[in-house]
């Protein structure tokens, strides 16, 4: 409750921009620390700063980024999904089947795989609204269910995916031009200048930018935010919350199915791994909260979520740089963890008023 | 007051009521809320509802307001037959609530809150611009140009919270605006503009419900009032029909004794002052608290008066722990006092009952038991907690400060808000505080149990307590405090005491007008 005494008058300029910059903390020091671990990362890297190394990154990035915004969706509302990585290992199994054939097969393959992560999202939001299950438990045992699944689809790793489609979605935009003679072969004048965008990268923008932002800004969105900050008062609000719970997990099984699709067509194959979904669930946690969204819910958002996850993978980027003994990796991914987070609480040593740290 | 009287609006009394229920009944398990309950309000009126607390009134305008479904009875609006299955529903049909309890999402935005329910859209999606735009439109329009729409709700202080509810509730465009104790946090001058505000819905035809345990805005406001106790609607009546006592008397069902306890003549010429317990010197606290002085006596109870956020809660927080560095002297009882937490001045013998129950007062989901002993546990557990001896520790505080409760395994959520607040206080008695701190305790609480209250202090300074009370309303700082010290902008301006507590004083003293706070 501090700092309430705004001016009167309308504030305008570099006291909003100040406002902002207050009320993204949590995002900017994520990006700080993204810049700073990539920034020594490519410094040390032989290669370093050079495109076959961003391609190269930005392929490994771009499923738990995607996991990671599947995880934001429900943590708004104040539920953790321990599904995502599940739903994405299912999804991946599928697309060992389906995207492969002629042109319009792998197309129908594609949309199969993400309809199919988005009916399981949807799944867990009607579990946890209409059977009136607490998200944790009810995305514990659906995780289990997708993760059965994809073990009865693919019992053993393996299956095969369209080779121009892995090669054009893993590789530079110039790459999947010259793949589909798209831009005159990717030679087209106007093209050079985003010729060397990774394709995941852009794919991950796209993905914010046509799904992200524009659910963050309808009334189901507002919702989602809602319900995590006071769900009692956005119910009293009139608000939809039935229907922006649905939506939610319904969006976290998507994002979770393109993650899944992306890491078929990166590794061209299909393997029902258990702890690797484990791994990415949790991952997705821990990029959630260093990306700043409150664990309780209703500050935050996805974009913030995939900040998170590149300073994840930026982390793990460096052990191959600094050679650091493959059984000692977890103790230190660990350790960097547990500090990155504990930035989010230097808060505490600003506040001046210690009940504002319970609120 | 001018602006409030304006002449009822056309259409009352000549066209039928705008709202009307018949036969309204509503049980919660054993307990009946509302019993055949037949009530009518009208537009272009300001229709007030007067009960103590568990009267019926909150189970009334939630279901008005589709927030729960009564068990038996009609109800009609504008003449069609009406069910509201959700608050939703409610607020298509033009019915609106200004809750008690406040239904702001706190992690977002001001705009974000008023326009919540149907945000200005483009092709779908929120336009955030135009949502600005009429945020402020609708904060102007209730005189609070001066909150930041941009600003989280969280970032506000409870008093410009509660302006935000209003405009959030005229964002909807109420035909029959329900107010719930919606003045009960305000400042004084913020009340001022809800009454210009309440003149103008009703000039437009608005019908309006007024809930107020503040008689005198009831006074000032209300056309006609409605009486409601034990779940039944006593009596309807035109303004001025009844006299203020007679009302009292319909509420509680009881004569009515002195609203405050008297006070000792604890100061003056012939009786030298009680030996100091708190003497605070030089207090600061950043831009906040810019170096008062004052002290409390054994056996007195010492005001906190002055316009909303002028650092009283501050005093508070600083002198129970919550503040860092909090700079200046404090002791206690003769003895340095410097907590670093709540904790520390527990141990010192402090105690505060805080300004908001629900959050920093009580654990709404666990049981009235481990609330009332939350405090005092290190005296009732060695290893282990001493059933035994919780158990009589909690049956001597119910019978104490005689809460009304079912059983003490019961959620303290499904007390009254009266009752609720006698927990939070019977939690702090049982530390035996020798300073109590009182932030604003009677906020949204009965006439009843505010008398009940103000006894209790007294008896409590009366057998040597040391109370700073905190208190927006002025009349109680007037009818309970020996001493009225009133803060300006982080100081005390003006220490009143005996006879010259008065509202006059006070207001002029509040406003920081020394020459007229002399006259």
């Amino acid at each position: 409750m501090a700092d309430v005494a705004v001016p009167a008058g309308r504030p305008v300029g570099r006291g909003n921009l100040a406002l902002r910059l207050r009320q993204n903390a949590g995002l900017l020091g994520a990006v700080a620390l993204f810049i700073v671990f990539y920034g020594v990362y490519n410094l040390y890297h032989p290669r370093g700063f050079s495109e076959q190394v961003l391609i190269q990154n930005a392929n490994e990035v771009f499923s738990i980024a995607l996991v990671a915004m599947a995880q934001t969706v429900p943590v708004l509302m104040g539920g953790l999904d321990l599904s995502v990585g599940a739903v994405m290992t299912l999804v991946n199994c599928l697309a060992s089947h389906l995207v492969a054939g002629s042109p319009v097969q792998i197309v129908l393959g594609v949309v199969a795989c993400l309809a199919a992560g988005t009916a399981f999202g949807f799944l867990n939001g009607c579990i946890v609204v209409y059977g009136r299950i607490q998200p944790i438990i009810a995305t514990l045992a659906s995780g289990a269910i997708a993760i059965g699944i994809a073990l009865f689809l693919r019992p053993k790793p393996g299956g095969k995916l369209d080779e121009d489609l892995s090669w054009a979605m893993t590789n530079a935009l110039g790459d999947l031009a010259e793949t589909y003679g798209l831009f005159d072969g990717g030679q087209a004048a106007w093209f050079q200048p985003v010729a060397w965008l990774p394709v995941p990268l852009v794919l991950l923008a796209l993905v914010i930018l046509c799904v992200w932002m524009p659910f963050e800004r309808t009334l189901t969105g507002r919702t989602v935010y809602a319900i995590g900050s006071a769900e009692g008062a956005a119910y009293m609000s009139g608000l939809p919350i039935a229907r922006a719970k649905l939506a939610a997990f319904t969006l976290a099984g998507f994002f979770a199915g393109v993650g899944g699709l992306f890491l078929a067509i990166q590794t061209s194959s299909g393997n029902a791994d258990i702890p690797q979904a484990g791994a990415y669930t949790l991952n997705s946690i821990a990029a959630v909260v260093i990306g700043g969204t409150s664990l309780l819910g209703g500050s935050g958002g996805a974009v913030a979520s995939v900040v998170g996850a590149l300073v994840l993978r930026a982390i793990s980027f460096n052990f191959r740089i600094f050679d650091i003994p493959p059984l000692m990796q977890p103790l230190v991914e660990g350790l960097v963890l547990l500090a990155a987070v504990s930035l989010g609480a230097l808060r505490a040593l600003r506040t001046r008023n210690r009940l504002e740290l319970f609120r | 007051m001018s602006q409030t009287t304006a002449a009822p609006h056309p259409d009352a009394g000549t066209r039928p009521p705008f709202l009307t229920l018949s036969g309204m009944s509503k049980r919660y398990g054993g307990v009946r809320a509302l019993a055949d309950v037949t009530f009518a309000c009208a537009r272009g009126s300001i229709h007030a509802v007067l009960g103590e607390n568990g009267a019926g009134k909150s189970t009334l305008i939630k279901i008005i307001a589709g927030v729960v479904q009564p068990d038996e009875g009609a109800m009609s609006l504008d003449g069609r037959a009406v069910a509201f299955p959700n608050p939703a529903v409610a607020n298509r049909a033009g019915v609106v609530c200004v809750f008690q309890e406040l239904s702001l999402m706190p992690d977002l935005t001001v705009a974000d809150n008023i326009l919540v329910g149907d945000p200005p859209r483009r092709f779908g999606l929120i336009d955030r611009r135009a949502q600005r735009l009429r945020a402020e439109e609708l904060l102007a329009s209730i005189g609070c140009e001066d909150v930041n729409p941009r600003l989280t709700v969280r970032d506000l202080p409870l008093s410009r919270r509660q302006m935000v509810e209003i405009a959030k509730a005229l964002s909807k465009r109420p035909r029959l605006l329900i107010l719930d104790e919606a003045t009960s946090a305000l400042t004084a001058a913020d009340v001022e503009r809800v009454y210009a505000m309440l003149a103008r819905l009703k000039a437009e035809g608005v019908a309006i419900l007024y809930i107020s345990h503040r008689m005198h805005e009831i006074d000032a406001l209300a056309d006609t009032l409605s009486v409601f106790r034990n779940g039944r609607h006593i009596e309807t009546f035109p303004k001025g029909a009844r006299s203020p006592a007679r009302i009292v008397e319909l509420m509680i069902g009881r004569e009515l004794t002195a609203q405050y306890p008297p006070k000792p003549q604890l100061a003056g010429p012939c009786h030298p002052r009680p030996p100091a317990r708190l003497v605070v010197q030089d207090l600061t606290w950043g831009e906040r608290l810019k170096g008062l002085s004052f002290t409390i006596g054994r056996g007195e109870i010492v005001g906190l008066g002055g316009l909303d956020g002028q650092g009283q809660k501050e005093v508070l927080l600083a002198l129970f722990g919550v503040l860092k560095g909090a700079g200046g002297t404090v002791t206690v009882d003769g003895k340095p006092h410097r907590p670093s937490s709540p904790a520390e001045a527990k141990d010192g013998g402090l105690a505060l009952i805080p300004e908001d129950r629900k959050t920093e007062g009580l654990m709404l989901p666990m049981s009235i038991a481990d609330n009332l002993v939350a405090a005092s546990l290190p005296r009732i557990s060695g290893l282990v907690i001493d059933r035994a001896r919780e158990r009589a520790a909690v049956a001597e505080a119910v019978r104490r400060l005689q809460i009304k409760i079912g059983s003490p395994e019961d959620a303290v959520s499904t007390l009254s808000g009266g009752n609720q607040q006698k927990v939070v206080i019977a939690k702090w008695l049982m530390t035996e505080p020798g300073l109590i701190l009182l932030n604003d305790p009677t906020r949204g609480i009965d006439v009843g149990t505010k008398q009940e209250i103000y006894r209790l202090l007294r008896d409590l300074a009366d057998a040597g307590a040391a109370i700073l009370f905190y208190s927006t309303d002025y009349d109680e700082l007037i009818g309970c405090c020996d001493r009225v010290n009133v803060m300006y902008d982080g100081r005390v301006v003006r220490e009143l005491e005996g006879a010259a507590i008065t509202e006059q004083a006070i207001v002029a003293c509040a406003l920081n007008m020394e020459e007229a706070g002399r006259g």
